[in-house]
């Protein structure tokens, strides 16, 4: 399947893709989709704890960040914003501590996906059963971007991984919110084109800085894309297209860029320090 | 790849390649030697020696090696009952050619000195490939159930695995076979979509020229199918002496 097949959709992207999974097969379809549910609810239960939490990772870099935010009064008005950003780092805080999460497609970027989609479902009151066929349809458009390029910083950098997340995101928000097949495609394409670009640099090689805060800046990012979708905004490059740059763009990235933790914000005086604390330690 | 290992694996953090990646690998390497090792030697190469420590990986394969699945909290504290399993741990690095980034070699001795070493790699996302076990290439997915096979090289001995593997109606997804040399050992890896009923794989270790097998389960599964894992191995001939069965 192309993102422009799945544009082309003549019901549901979502039902296009559950489709092209288990064909007509009900059994493997009831089986998925009960599956699929019961990851809504292990997301919602990485989230609750994270928000709970202050216990610092492993390397003292994060922990706090989601509790924090979510402690905090809310200046800019904007509690949509602050949801999301709070549950992305709730999921990515508890991943840092080795806690149980729903990797969405990575565990790096696992907060972005239910930061994004639960974060707009909690704040507009849709219930989790809602959620599910969104869902089917961001892990197809991980399915689409995955024969084009390996999620996986090591291979893409991170905007293979947290690009990929933002535009699961984005196109599952906008079906969520009675957007068309092709403006869900249109949403997942906008949040890939503007993600292009971005490396991989975990301090010391974990997967704490940049990639907690990164997965809160990302699931707003898909959010944006979404808005733009539903208001008939598109991509002026086809869909599949901008896969094909990303992917492009991922093979020009120099290794110390993707996922070594030997370039960009690891390889800062700082960021090095860390390094050769926990090297030691 | 499925829908639901996009949204998916439930796993414990922080990484799907370093860590659940690398517990899986050490579940298919435990299968393979048929229970809880006594003794584990982790060589590891590339991204997995530089990163180890970082994502979990150590004690990911340590509790892989103890049969927790990837979401298993215990994970965390896998040193801990391994100390508890009488499993003795060490940790190598070593550059072991050109293979991916993410590999590791587990050399297991189990309680009664049988070993087996099982040379794997994370390849992304949580998925997984075991590219040799004993120095004979398979290809294991653990998407699948595996039927690891040691054989004599002989005309006939791969077609009644097959027809064993037919009259249990198993339907076979990738099938791959390698010798030492005409004549000598050989491995084969049959990747099956169901696993193998117990009295076939009996039957399959009485055949003449099979030597020893193994039923490798299917890691990929998520929390709500988890593995079912049975410590105990299902058949076992002998390697013969160690030396005869490596390349």
């Amino acid at each position: 399947m192309t993102l422009d097949e799945l544009s082309r959709s003549l019901g549901k992207a979502s039902e296009a893709v559950l489709e092209n999974e288990v064909g007509g097969d009900a059994e493997e379809r009831r089986k998925l989709l009960a599956t699929m549910r019961s990851r809504i609810d292990e997301m919602r239960d990485s989230i609750r704890r994270g928000l709970a939490s202050k216990e610092p990772s492993r390397t003292g870099m994060v922990g706090w960040n989601a509790r924090t935010l979510h402690e905090a009064a809310d200046p800019l008005n904007s509690p949509l914003l602050k949801r999301v950003q709070e549950y992305a780092m709730a999921v990515n805080e508890e991943n840092a501590r080795m806690g149980r999460i729903v990797a969405a497609p990575t565990a790096g970027s696992a907060g972005t996906v239910p930061g994004a989609l639960l974060g707009v479902a909690d704040h507009l009151g849709i219930p989790d059963d809602e959620l599910v066929m969104p869902l089917v349809l961001a892990a197809g458009v991980a399915q689409v971007i995955s024969k084009s390029m390996f999620i996986a910083g090591a291979t893409g950098g991170c905007q293979a991984e947290i690009g990929s997340s933002a535009a699961m995101a984005a196109a599952a928000i906008t079906e969520l919110l009675g957007g068309s097949a092709r403006a869900s495609v249109h949403a997942a394409a906008q949040a890939l084109m503007n993600t292009i670009g971005l490396v991989c640099d975990p301090v010391g090689g974990y997967v704490e800085v940049p990639c907690v805060s990164r997965n809160a800046f990302y699931a707003v990012h898909a959010v944006s894309a979404a808005q733009l979708a539903l208001a008939g905004v598109e991509s002026f490059i086809p869909p599949d297209e901008v896969i094909y740059a990303m992917a492009s763009v991922g093979r020009m990235l120099p290794p110390e860029l993707r996922e070594t933790g030997e370039g960009g914000v690891a390889d800062t005086p700082t960021g090095r320090r860390v390094a050769l604390k926990m090297a030691g330690g | 790849m499925g829908l639901l290992d996009q949204i998916g694996p439930v796993m414990v953090g922080p990484s799907s390649s370093h860590t659940a990646g690398a517990c899986r690998l050490a579940l298919l390497a435990r299968h393979a030697l048929g229970g809880t090792p006594s003794r584990a030697r982790l060589v590891l190469h590339g991204s997995f020696a530089k990163t180890a420590k970082g994502h979990g990986t150590d004690l990911a394969l340590a509790g892989g090696l103890l049969g927790f699945v990837p979401d298993d909290p215990r994970l965390r504290n896998a040193f801990d009952h391994a100390e508890d399993a009488g499993l003795e741990l060490e940790f190598v690095t070593a550059d072991l050619g050109d293979i991916h980034p993410n590999s590791v070699r587990l050399e297991l001795t189990g309680a009664n000195e049988e070993s087996v070493s099982v040379l794997g790699s994370s390849l992304g996302a949580g998925f997984v490939r075991v590219t040799q076990v004993n120095g004979f290439d398979v290809h294991v997915s653990g998407a699948y159930h595996t039927l690891l096979v040691l054989h004599t090289d002989r005309p006939g001995v791969i077609a009644r695995v097959a027809g064993v593997v037919a009259d249990d109606d198993g339907n076979i997804a990738t099938a791959f076979s390698a010798r030492q040399k005409r004549g000598g050992h050989a491995m084969m890896s049959v990747e099956i979509d169901k696993p193998l009923a117990a009295y076939a794989t009996r039957y399959l270790a009485e055949l003449p020229y099979i030597h020893w097998l193994r039923l490798l389960p299917e890691v990929m599964r998520g929390a709500e199918e988890r593995v079912t894992d049975t410590a105990d191995p299902p058949v076992s001939a002998n390697w013969g002496d160690g030396s005869e069965v490596q390349q």
